[in-house]
Protein backbone atom coordinates (compact mmCIF):
# COMPACT_ATOMS: atom_id res chain seq x y z
CA UNK A 1 0.00 0.00 0.00
CA UNK A 2 3.08 2.07 1.20
CA UNK A 3 4.53 1.58 -2.49
CA UNK A 4 1.41 2.67 -4.47
CA UNK A 5 1.10 6.16 -2.43
CA UNK A 6 4.69 6.55 -2.91
CA UNK A 7 4.17 6.03 -6.49
CA UNK A 8 0.95 8.40 -6.58
CA UNK A 9 2.64 11.39 -5.30
CA UNK A 10 5.73 10.63 -7.12
CA UNK A 11 4.31 11.32 -9.94
CA UNK A 12 2.93 13.88 -8.92
CA UNK A 13 5.82 16.05 -8.11
CA UNK A 14 6.12 19.57 -9.35
CA UNK A 15 2.69 19.14 -10.51
CA UNK A 16 1.00 20.43 -7.56
CA UNK A 17 1.17 23.64 -5.77
CA UNK A 18 3.96 22.60 -2.73
CA UNK A 19 2.32 23.53 0.12
CA UNK A 20 -0.87 21.88 -0.43
CA UNK A 21 1.60 18.70 -1.68
CA UNK A 22 3.64 19.16 1.38
CA UNK A 23 0.21 18.86 3.47
CA UNK A 24 -0.89 15.50 1.35
CA UNK A 25 2.31 14.34 2.04
CA UNK A 26 2.25 14.97 5.72
CA UNK A 27 -1.17 13.46 6.19
CA UNK A 28 -0.56 9.95 4.40
CA UNK A 29 2.84 9.27 6.57
CA UNK A 30 3.54 5.76 8.22
CA UNK A 31 5.55 3.66 9.34
CA UNK A 32 7.51 1.73 6.65
CA UNK A 33 10.39 -0.95 7.75
CA UNK A 34 11.06 -3.04 7.53
CA UNK A 35 9.39 -3.28 3.64
CA UNK A 36 6.82 -5.38 2.27
CA UNK A 37 8.02 -8.12 0.23
CA UNK A 38 4.69 -9.79 -0.49
CA UNK A 39 5.27 -9.20 -4.08
CA UNK A 40 8.94 -9.24 -4.01
CA UNK A 41 10.45 -12.21 -6.16
CA UNK A 42 14.23 -12.89 -6.55
CA UNK A 43 15.00 -14.06 -10.36
CA UNK A 44 17.88 -16.82 -10.41
CA UNK A 45 20.35 -14.02 -11.43
CA UNK A 46 19.86 -12.21 -8.40
CA UNK A 47 19.77 -15.35 -6.40
CA UNK A 48 23.63 -16.10 -7.39
CA UNK A 49 24.54 -12.27 -7.16
CA UNK A 50 23.48 -12.19 -3.43
CA UNK A 51 24.05 -15.67 -2.39
CA UNK A 52 26.45 -14.98 0.48
CA UNK A 53 23.83 -12.55 1.90
CA UNK A 54 21.22 -15.58 1.34
CA UNK A 55 23.13 -18.05 3.59
CA UNK A 56 23.65 -15.75 6.40
CA UNK A 57 20.83 -16.75 9.01
CA UNK A 58 20.26 -13.13 9.75
CA UNK A 59 19.66 -12.17 6.69
CA UNK A 60 18.59 -15.45 4.52
CA UNK A 61 15.57 -14.92 1.63
CA UNK A 62 13.48 -12.57 3.34
CA UNK A 63 16.73 -10.20 4.23
CA UNK A 64 17.58 -9.94 0.31
CA UNK A 65 13.74 -9.54 -0.44
CA UNK A 66 13.20 -6.68 1.91
CA UNK A 67 16.93 -4.98 0.45
CA UNK A 68 14.78 -5.93 -2.86
CA UNK A 69 12.27 -3.90 -1.49
CA UNK A 70 13.69 -0.83 -0.16
CA UNK A 71 14.39 2.32 -1.46
CA UNK A 72 17.15 4.34 -0.12
CA UNK A 73 17.84 8.36 -0.75
CA UNK A 74 20.91 9.55 -0.91
CA UNK A 75 21.50 13.05 -0.47
CA UNK A 76 24.93 14.19 -2.24
CA UNK A 77 26.97 11.83 -3.71
CA UNK A 78 30.70 12.93 -2.57
CA UNK A 79 33.05 11.96 0.20
CA UNK A 80 30.21 9.97 2.09
CA UNK A 81 27.95 9.44 -0.83
CA UNK A 82 30.18 7.57 -3.18
CA UNK A 83 30.97 4.32 -0.68
CA UNK A 84 27.51 4.31 0.58
CA UNK A 85 25.98 4.43 -2.90
CA UNK A 86 28.33 1.48 -4.06
CA UNK A 87 28.00 -0.84 -0.99
CA UNK A 88 23.68 -0.29 -1.29
CA UNK A 89 24.11 -1.13 -4.59
CA UNK A 90 26.02 -4.20 -4.50
CA UNK A 91 23.89 -5.30 -1.72
CA UNK A 92 20.99 -5.21 -3.39
CA UNK A 93 18.70 -2.41 -2.67
CA UNK A 94 16.24 -2.26 -4.79
CA UNK A 95 15.85 1.65 -5.44
CA UNK A 96 18.16 4.38 -4.49
CA UNK A 97 17.80 8.07 -5.57
CA UNK A 98 20.55 10.51 -5.65
CA UNK A 99 20.71 14.36 -5.27
CA UNK A 100 22.86 16.35 -6.29
CA UNK A 101 23.56 19.52 -8.59
CA UNK A 102 27.54 19.19 -8.50
CA UNK A 103 29.75 18.26 -11.68
CA UNK A 104 32.76 15.99 -11.05
CA UNK A 105 35.83 17.68 -10.05
CA UNK A 106 39.40 16.62 -9.62
CA UNK A 107 39.86 17.52 -6.48
CA UNK A 108 36.50 15.14 -6.00
CA UNK A 109 38.67 12.10 -7.39
CA UNK A 110 40.77 11.55 -4.11
CA UNK A 111 38.18 10.22 -2.01
CA UNK A 112 34.78 10.14 -4.04
CA UNK A 113 35.57 6.81 -5.05
CA UNK A 114 32.01 6.30 -7.32
CA UNK A 115 33.33 9.00 -9.92
CA UNK A 116 36.35 7.93 -12.29
CA UNK A 117 38.78 10.31 -14.08
CA UNK A 118 36.30 10.35 -17.38
CA UNK A 119 33.68 11.61 -15.82
CA UNK A 120 35.48 15.35 -14.57
CA UNK A 121 33.12 17.66 -16.05
CA UNK A 122 30.38 15.75 -16.24
CA UNK A 123 27.37 15.85 -13.40
CA UNK A 124 27.71 13.57 -10.50
CA UNK A 125 24.56 11.81 -10.77
CA UNK A 126 24.67 10.84 -14.20
CA UNK A 127 28.31 9.23 -13.17
CA UNK A 128 27.09 8.12 -10.22
CA UNK A 129 24.06 6.06 -11.86
CA UNK A 130 26.44 5.05 -14.37
CA UNK A 131 28.40 2.97 -12.04
CA UNK A 132 25.74 1.68 -9.76
CA UNK A 133 24.06 0.17 -13.12
CA UNK A 134 27.76 -1.54 -13.61
CA UNK A 135 27.73 -2.84 -10.12
CA UNK A 136 24.03 -4.14 -10.24
CA UNK A 137 22.14 -3.67 -13.02
CA UNK A 138 18.94 -4.68 -10.94
CA UNK A 139 18.70 -1.31 -9.06
CA UNK A 140 16.15 1.19 -10.46
CA UNK A 141 18.53 5.16 -9.76
CA UNK A 142 16.01 7.55 -9.64
CA UNK A 143 18.05 11.43 -10.45
CA UNK A 144 17.37 14.89 -9.02
CA UNK A 145 19.51 16.97 -10.79
CA UNK A 146 18.90 19.80 -7.65
CA UNK A 147 19.90 21.38 -4.66
CA UNK A 148 17.81 19.95 -1.83
CA UNK A 149 15.64 22.96 -0.74
CA UNK A 150 13.11 23.60 1.83
CA UNK A 151 10.45 23.84 -1.62
CA UNK A 152 11.52 20.38 -3.04
CA UNK A 153 12.72 18.57 0.21
CA UNK A 154 9.59 16.79 0.82
CA UNK A 155 8.70 15.74 -2.55
CA UNK A 156 11.97 14.33 -3.07
CA UNK A 157 12.31 12.61 -0.21
CA UNK A 158 8.27 11.00 0.52
CA UNK A 159 8.92 8.08 -1.65
CA UNK A 160 11.77 6.95 0.14
CA UNK A 161 11.87 4.42 3.48
CA UNK A 162 14.69 5.87 4.41
CA UNK A 163 17.60 8.93 3.81
CA UNK A 164 21.35 9.13 4.15
CA UNK A 165 22.65 12.33 4.76
CA UNK A 166 25.90 12.79 2.80
CA UNK A 167 25.90 16.37 2.22
CA UNK A 168 28.50 18.99 3.33
CA UNK A 169 27.29 21.93 4.62
CA UNK A 170 24.76 22.67 7.35
CA UNK A 171 22.05 24.22 5.87
CA UNK A 172 21.47 21.06 3.92
CA UNK A 173 21.54 19.19 6.98
CA UNK A 174 19.20 20.59 9.19
CA UNK A 175 16.86 20.45 6.17
CA UNK A 176 17.73 16.83 5.51
CA UNK A 177 16.78 16.22 9.51
CA UNK A 178 13.77 18.25 9.58
CA UNK A 179 11.92 17.11 6.55
CA UNK A 180 13.01 13.79 8.07
CA UNK A 181 11.25 14.42 11.33
CA UNK A 182 8.25 15.71 9.04
CA UNK A 183 7.91 12.98 7.49
CA UNK A 184 8.85 10.63 9.78
CA UNK A 185 11.64 8.81 8.36
CA UNK A 186 14.80 7.54 9.69
CA UNK A 187 17.86 9.95 8.77
CA UNK A 188 21.36 7.74 8.28
CA UNK A 189 23.70 10.90 9.67
CA UNK A 190 27.50 10.90 8.49
CA UNK A 191 29.76 13.80 8.99
CA UNK A 192 33.82 14.14 8.85
CA UNK A 193 36.64 16.45 9.56
CA UNK A 194 40.21 16.30 8.53
CA UNK A 195 41.05 12.99 10.31
CA UNK A 196 37.57 12.35 12.43
CA UNK A 197 34.00 11.59 11.61
CA UNK A 198 30.76 10.99 13.61
CA UNK A 199 27.71 8.87 12.39
CA UNK A 200 24.35 8.14 14.01
CA UNK A 201 20.84 6.99 12.76
CA UNK A 202 18.52 9.94 13.61
CA UNK A 203 14.98 10.17 14.00
CA UNK A 204 14.75 6.53 14.37
CA UNK A 205 10.41 5.97 16.22
CA UNK A 206 11.43 9.16 17.29
CA UNK A 207 14.50 9.01 18.80
CA UNK A 208 16.44 12.12 18.85
CA UNK A 209 17.61 14.00 15.82
CA UNK A 210 20.22 16.51 14.85
CA UNK A 211 18.94 19.17 16.57
CA UNK A 212 18.77 17.34 19.68
CA UNK A 213 22.32 16.97 19.15
CA UNK A 214 22.78 20.56 18.15
CA UNK A 215 20.52 22.86 18.49
CA UNK A 216 21.88 25.59 16.52
CA UNK A 217 24.42 25.59 14.02
CA UNK A 218 28.28 27.35 14.42
CA UNK A 219 28.14 30.51 12.73
CA UNK A 220 29.29 30.76 9.27
CA UNK A 221 33.05 30.55 8.61
CA UNK A 222 34.02 28.71 11.93
CA UNK A 223 33.98 25.13 10.94
CA UNK A 224 36.28 25.08 7.68
CA UNK A 225 34.31 22.88 5.20
CA UNK A 226 37.09 19.85 3.46
CA UNK A 227 37.38 22.37 0.84
CA UNK A 228 39.35 24.85 2.90
CA UNK A 229 40.49 22.46 5.57
CA UNK A 230 41.45 19.17 3.97
CA UNK A 231 40.14 15.77 4.40
CA UNK A 232 42.05 12.51 4.19
CA UNK A 233 40.53 10.77 1.39
CA UNK A 234 39.60 7.29 3.26
CA UNK A 235 38.07 9.14 6.04
CA UNK A 236 34.34 9.85 3.73
CA UNK A 237 34.82 5.71 3.23
CA UNK A 238 35.29 4.58 6.54
CA UNK A 239 32.44 6.85 7.95
CA UNK A 240 30.36 6.47 4.43
CA UNK A 241 30.65 2.77 5.31
CA UNK A 242 28.79 2.68 8.43
CA UNK A 243 26.01 4.52 7.11
CA UNK A 244 25.93 2.18 4.32
CA UNK A 245 25.69 -0.44 6.71
CA UNK A 246 23.18 1.00 9.28
CA UNK A 247 21.13 1.46 6.32
CA UNK A 248 21.14 -2.34 5.19
CA UNK A 249 20.45 -2.95 9.04
CA UNK A 250 17.63 -0.57 9.77
CA UNK A 251 16.32 -2.30 6.15
CA UNK A 252 16.63 -6.09 6.70
CA UNK A 253 15.40 -5.36 10.65
CA UNK A 254 18.49 -6.98 12.26
CA UNK A 255 20.93 -5.86 15.25
CA UNK A 256 21.19 -2.59 17.22
CA UNK A 257 21.10 0.06 15.56
CA UNK A 258 23.20 3.41 16.28
CA UNK A 259 20.07 5.45 17.32
CA UNK A 260 20.67 7.04 20.35
CA UNK A 261 24.52 6.34 20.37
CA UNK A 262 27.15 9.13 18.47
CA UNK A 263 30.13 7.06 16.88
CA UNK A 264 32.81 9.01 16.92
CA UNK A 265 36.17 7.80 15.09
CA UNK A 266 39.24 9.04 14.88
CA UNK A 267 41.90 7.82 12.31
CA UNK A 268 44.77 9.03 13.30
CA UNK A 269 44.76 7.59 16.51
CA UNK A 270 42.38 5.20 15.10
CA UNK A 271 39.35 4.51 17.61
CA UNK A 272 36.16 4.42 17.44
CA UNK A 273 34.20 5.69 20.79
CA UNK A 274 30.42 5.97 21.60
CA UNK A 275 28.43 9.15 23.18
CA UNK A 276 24.99 8.53 24.27
CA UNK A 277 22.52 10.29 22.58
CA UNK A 278 19.06 11.43 23.51
CA UNK A 279 15.67 13.29 22.57
CA UNK A 280 16.26 17.23 24.45
CA UNK A 281 12.78 18.05 26.46
CA UNK A 282 13.30 21.29 25.21
CA UNK A 283 13.70 20.87 21.82
CA UNK A 284 11.20 22.77 19.73
CA UNK A 285 8.90 20.67 17.33
CA UNK A 286 9.46 20.80 14.08
CA UNK A 287 6.32 21.85 12.56
CA UNK A 288 7.49 22.95 9.04
CA UNK A 289 10.53 23.76 7.01
CA UNK A 290 12.44 26.83 7.30
CA UNK A 291 15.02 29.38 5.71
CA UNK A 292 18.02 27.20 6.24
CA UNK A 293 20.54 29.72 4.71
CA UNK A 294 19.09 32.38 7.14
CA UNK A 295 19.34 29.95 9.91
CA UNK A 296 22.72 28.98 9.18
CA UNK A 297 24.21 32.57 8.62
CA UNK A 298 23.82 35.12 6.49
CA UNK A 299 22.22 33.81 3.03
CA UNK A 300 24.51 32.82 0.75
CA UNK A 301 27.78 33.78 2.68
CA UNK A 302 31.05 32.21 2.45
CA UNK A 303 33.38 32.22 5.27
CA UNK A 304 35.36 35.50 4.86
CA UNK A 305 32.54 37.01 3.15
CA UNK A 306 31.26 39.62 5.55
CA UNK A 307 34.76 40.65 6.13
CA UNK A 308 35.87 40.66 2.69
CA UNK A 309 32.85 43.11 2.52
CA UNK A 310 34.62 45.29 5.22
CA UNK A 311 38.06 45.92 4.25
CA UNK A 312 39.70 47.86 1.29
CA UNK A 313 40.37 45.31 -1.63
CA UNK A 314 42.26 45.18 -4.86
CA UNK A 315 41.70 42.86 -7.61
CA UNK A 316 44.68 40.66 -9.13
CA UNK A 317 44.90 42.37 -12.29
CA UNK A 318 45.58 45.40 -10.16
CA UNK A 319 48.26 44.05 -7.91
CA UNK A 320 49.79 42.54 -10.94
CA UNK A 321 50.46 46.38 -11.99
CA UNK A 322 51.25 47.41 -8.82
CA UNK A 323 54.41 44.57 -8.41
CA UNK A 324 55.61 45.43 -12.51
CA UNK A 325 55.51 49.66 -11.16
CA UNK A 326 57.00 50.03 -7.97
CA UNK A 327 57.82 45.91 -6.39
CA UNK A 328 60.29 47.53 -3.30
CA UNK A 329 57.51 50.11 -2.22
CA UNK A 330 54.98 46.96 -1.36
CA UNK A 331 54.86 43.62 1.05
CA UNK A 332 52.78 41.27 0.00
CA UNK A 333 51.28 39.17 2.72
CA UNK A 334 50.43 35.49 2.18
CA UNK A 335 47.54 34.17 5.02
CA UNK A 336 47.62 30.90 4.44
CA UNK A 337 48.89 27.76 5.57
CA UNK A 338 52.40 26.34 4.84
CA UNK A 339 50.70 23.37 3.02
CA UNK A 340 48.97 25.45 0.73
CA UNK A 341 51.93 27.98 -0.19
CA UNK A 342 54.19 24.42 -1.11
CA UNK A 343 51.24 24.01 -3.44
CA UNK A 344 51.48 27.36 -5.44
CA UNK A 345 52.90 30.70 -4.47
CA UNK A 346 53.04 34.25 -5.77
CA UNK A 347 56.56 34.86 -6.55
CA UNK A 348 57.67 37.53 -4.11
CA UNK A 349 55.36 37.54 -1.37
CA UNK A 350 55.82 36.57 2.40
CA UNK A 351 54.76 33.93 3.71
CA UNK A 352 52.56 34.22 7.40
CA UNK A 353 49.81 32.26 8.33
CA UNK A 354 46.30 33.99 9.71
CA UNK A 355 46.72 31.69 12.98
CA UNK A 356 50.17 33.45 13.32
CA UNK A 357 48.50 36.77 13.04
CA UNK A 358 45.47 35.93 14.99
CA UNK A 359 47.75 34.75 17.94
CA UNK A 360 49.83 38.04 18.05
CA UNK A 361 53.04 36.05 17.55
CA UNK A 362 54.31 37.25 13.52
CA UNK A 363 51.95 41.15 14.36
CA UNK A 364 55.34 42.76 15.38
CA UNK A 365 57.18 41.20 12.29
CA UNK A 366 54.32 42.36 9.73
CA UNK A 367 54.60 45.76 11.59
CA UNK A 368 58.22 45.84 10.90
CA UNK A 369 58.19 44.37 7.12
CA UNK A 370 55.39 47.14 6.42
CA UNK A 371 57.47 49.89 7.67
CA UNK A 372 57.13 52.87 5.13
CA UNK A 373 55.90 50.38 2.53
CA UNK A 374 52.56 49.61 1.18
CA UNK A 375 50.79 46.09 2.76
CA UNK A 376 48.96 43.59 0.67
CA UNK A 377 47.04 40.81 1.60
CA UNK A 378 46.02 37.39 -0.12
CA UNK A 379 45.08 33.94 0.63
CA UNK A 380 43.45 31.17 -1.73
CA UNK A 381 40.17 32.63 -2.19
CA UNK A 382 40.23 36.05 -0.14
CA UNK A 383 38.35 35.31 3.00
CA UNK A 384 41.08 34.01 5.58
CA UNK A 385 43.29 37.79 3.99
CA UNK A 386 39.87 39.75 5.07
CA UNK A 387 40.34 38.16 8.45
CA UNK A 388 43.76 39.13 8.66
CA UNK A 389 43.55 42.62 7.53
CA UNK A 390 40.93 43.08 9.93
CA UNK A 391 43.08 41.78 12.62
CA UNK A 392 46.18 43.47 11.65
CA UNK A 393 44.25 47.23 11.45
CA UNK A 394 43.20 46.06 15.22
CA UNK A 395 46.72 46.41 15.75
CA UNK A 396 47.27 49.72 14.10
CA UNK A 397 49.11 48.02 10.60
CA UNK A 398 46.53 49.16 8.11
CA UNK A 399 46.74 46.39 5.01
CA UNK A 400 44.29 46.03 1.71
CA UNK A 401 42.82 42.66 0.79
CA UNK A 402 43.47 40.90 -2.21
CA UNK A 403 40.43 39.79 -3.99
CA UNK A 404 39.96 36.07 -5.39
CA UNK A 405 43.55 35.68 -3.92
CA UNK A 406 45.69 33.26 -5.10
CA UNK A 407 42.89 31.23 -7.42
CA UNK A 408 42.14 34.62 -8.92
CA UNK A 409 45.66 35.00 -9.69
CA UNK A 410 46.04 31.89 -10.98
CA UNK A 411 43.05 32.10 -13.32
CA UNK A 412 43.84 35.72 -14.59
CA UNK A 413 47.17 36.18 -14.01
CA UNK A 414 49.93 33.09 -14.32
CA UNK A 415 47.83 29.81 -15.30
CA UNK A 416 50.92 27.85 -14.80
CA UNK A 417 50.51 27.74 -10.92
CA UNK A 418 48.90 24.86 -9.09
CA UNK A 419 45.67 25.69 -9.00
CA UNK A 420 43.69 23.70 -5.96
CA UNK B 1 40.73 16.48 40.25
CA UNK B 2 43.40 15.50 37.38
CA UNK B 3 40.88 14.99 34.40
CA UNK B 4 41.56 14.05 30.77
CA UNK B 5 40.09 16.56 27.51
CA UNK B 6 39.92 15.23 24.44
CA UNK B 7 40.38 18.29 21.83
CA UNK B 8 38.93 17.76 18.87
CA UNK B 9 40.37 18.43 15.34
CA UNK B 10 38.46 21.81 15.15
CA UNK B 11 39.81 23.70 18.23
CA UNK B 12 43.53 21.98 18.62
CA UNK B 13 44.44 24.90 16.59
CA UNK B 14 43.51 26.81 20.08
CA UNK B 15 46.03 24.09 22.01
CA UNK B 16 49.46 24.35 20.60
CA UNK B 17 47.60 21.55 18.62
CA UNK B 18 47.73 19.32 21.69
CA UNK B 19 44.71 16.88 21.24
CA UNK B 20 44.47 15.57 24.62
CA UNK B 21 45.34 17.99 28.12
CA UNK B 22 45.33 17.30 31.84
CA UNK B 23 44.06 19.54 33.94
CA UNK B 24 42.68 19.80 37.39
CA UNK B 25 39.04 20.37 38.23
CA UNK B 26 35.98 20.01 39.89
CA UNK B 27 33.21 21.05 37.72
CA UNK B 28 33.02 21.84 34.28
CA UNK B 29 32.74 25.54 34.87
CA UNK B 30 36.55 25.14 36.54
CA UNK B 31 37.75 22.66 33.85
CA UNK B 32 36.51 25.76 30.83
CA UNK B 33 38.59 28.29 33.31
CA UNK B 34 41.58 26.10 33.46
CA UNK B 35 41.61 25.47 30.19
CA UNK B 36 41.32 29.45 28.99
CA UNK B 37 44.28 29.67 32.05
CA UNK B 38 46.68 27.47 29.85
CA UNK B 39 45.31 28.06 26.67
CA UNK B 40 44.02 31.95 26.96
CA UNK B 41 41.10 32.93 24.26
CA UNK B 42 39.85 29.30 24.45
CA UNK B 43 36.73 29.83 26.58
CA UNK B 44 35.44 32.51 24.11
CA UNK B 45 35.71 29.51 21.41
CA UNK B 46 33.36 27.15 23.96
CA UNK B 47 31.26 29.38 25.60
CA UNK B 48 28.87 32.36 24.69
CA UNK B 49 29.25 35.92 26.50
CA UNK B 50 27.22 35.06 29.36
CA UNK B 51 29.54 32.13 30.14
CA UNK B 52 26.94 29.34 28.83
CA UNK B 53 28.30 26.88 26.25
CA UNK B 54 27.54 27.37 22.91
CA UNK B 55 25.16 25.61 21.27
CA UNK B 56 26.80 23.84 18.48
CA UNK B 57 29.08 22.33 20.92
CA UNK B 58 27.98 20.05 23.28
CA UNK B 59 30.17 18.45 26.37
CA UNK B 60 30.73 14.69 27.53
CA UNK B 61 31.77 13.43 30.58
CA UNK B 62 32.54 9.70 29.85
CA UNK B 63 30.42 8.75 27.64
CA UNK B 64 27.17 11.20 29.34
CA UNK B 65 26.23 14.74 28.21
CA UNK B 66 26.35 17.34 30.31
CA UNK B 67 23.11 18.36 29.37
CA UNK B 68 21.76 15.64 30.93
CA UNK B 69 23.55 15.66 33.96
CA UNK B 70 24.09 19.18 35.71
CA UNK B 71 25.13 21.06 33.12
CA UNK B 72 28.64 23.23 33.07
CA UNK B 73 28.04 22.56 37.22
CA UNK B 74 28.28 18.77 36.39
CA UNK B 75 30.93 17.35 38.91
CA UNK B 76 34.07 16.02 37.85
CA UNK B 77 36.13 12.73 39.44
CA UNK B 78 39.52 11.49 39.05
CA UNK B 79 40.37 10.09 35.88
CA UNK B 80 37.07 11.40 33.73
CA UNK B 81 37.47 11.66 30.16
CA UNK B 82 36.18 15.26 28.99
CA UNK B 83 35.01 15.49 25.32
CA UNK B 84 33.89 18.37 23.45
CA UNK B 85 32.34 17.59 20.72
CA UNK B 86 31.64 20.49 17.73
CA UNK B 87 29.25 19.90 15.05
CA UNK B 88 31.16 19.30 12.13
CA UNK B 89 29.63 18.90 8.20
CA UNK B 90 31.89 17.58 5.89
CA UNK B 91 30.72 15.05 3.37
Amino acid sequence: MFSNLSRRIGGNFGAENSHTANDELLSAVFAMLPPDTSTVTLSQDEVARFSRHLILPEIGMEGQKRLRAASVLCVGTGGLGSPLLLYLAAAGVGRIGIVDFDVVDHSNLQRQVIHGTSWVGQPKIASAKHRIQEINPHCQVDLYDTALSAENALQIMEPYDLVCDGTDNFPTRYLVNDACVLLKKPNVYGSIFRFEGQATVFNLDDGPNYRDLYPEPPPPGLVPSCAEGGVVGVLPGLIGLIQATEAIKLITGIGRSLSGRLLLFNSLEMTFRELKLRPNPERPRITGLIDYQQFCGVPGSSPGQEEAGAVESITVQELKALLDQDGKDVVLLDVRTPQEAEIARIPGAELVPLNTIESGAAVEAVRAMAAGRRLYVHCKMGGRSAKAVLALRRLGVEGVNVEGGIDAWTAEIDPSLNRY
Amino acid sequence: MPVQVLIPTPLQPFTANEAVVELNAVDVNQLIQALDERFPGLKARLCDDSGKLRRFLNIYVNSEDIRFLDNQATPLKEGDEVSIIPAVAGG
